[in-house]
């Protein structure tokens, strides 16, 4: 586990090293991929990525929530929250590699 | 959506683009973000949300029908969490109204 964190950036560059775009025109194509899943999903689609997973909106009801440090009752409204379901491929292959990294040097 | 109607979206916006280039294009962030994740990395895409994974440890479980202890071995699994800007997206005031029309229904 190197302990690092990917971003947009490393995305762009990725593209731009496989497909031979310009770094704008990546970082572009990057952006557009998110703003097209966020805007389906905005709409209450589910998106569906085969081998990596399922993003799909699901309605909360409201419930009385409560402050943790005050002990106070909070209705919390109804909204809406944004879930991750990870393909069985993709589970698989953090595993795999994981399981096979943590016999080496545990950091 | 799925991905060969994602792919389809952008090649319709980028009508300068190959559709195969568009399907190479998608491949390589999913597989970055896969590839990031399984070597425990986290993902962070400001304003969608961040991909992280979470060590689950080594229990003993039990088969909830026969009462059976089974281990279970550690595991790691993927993670999602929404960014702000994603879940102020998804509970902006004009989707009150399709809320309260399911919640009826």
């Amino acid at each position: 586990m190197s302990g690092k964190t990917l971003t947009r950036a490393d995305l762009t560059e990725a593209v731009y090293r496989n497909v031979g775009l310009s770094r704008n025109e990546s970082a572009e194509l990057v952006e557009t991929i998110l703003e097209t899943m966020a805007g389906k999903l905005e709409t209450g689609e589910t998106v569906k990525l085969s081998s990596f997973g399922t993003f799909s909106v699901r309605e909360k009801n409201q419930r009385i929530g409560r402050n943790p440090k005050t002990g106070e009752e909070v209705p919390i409204k109804p909204r809406r929250v944004l879930t991750f379901r990870p393909s069985h491929v993709l589970k698989d292959q953090i595993n795999d590699s994981m399981r096979a990294n943590s016999g080496k040097a545990a950091d | 959506m799925i991905k060969s109607e994602l792919v389809q979206k952008l090649a319709e916006d980028n009508p300068h683009l190959f559709t195969r280039d568009i399907e190479r294009i998608v491949a390589t962030v999913f597989d970055e973000i896969s590839t990031a994740l399984a070597n425990g990395d986290r993902v962070e895409l400001r304003g969608f949300g961040a991909f992280s994974v979470k060590h689950r440890e080594a229990r003993i479980g039990r088969n909830p029908r026969t009462g059976e202890a089974v281990a279970i071995e550690e595991k790691w699994t993927p993670f999602f969490k929404a960014g702000k800007e994603m879940r102020e997206r998804l509970n902006k005031p004009q989707n009150e109204n399709v809320i309260s029309i399911k919640s009826q229904g």
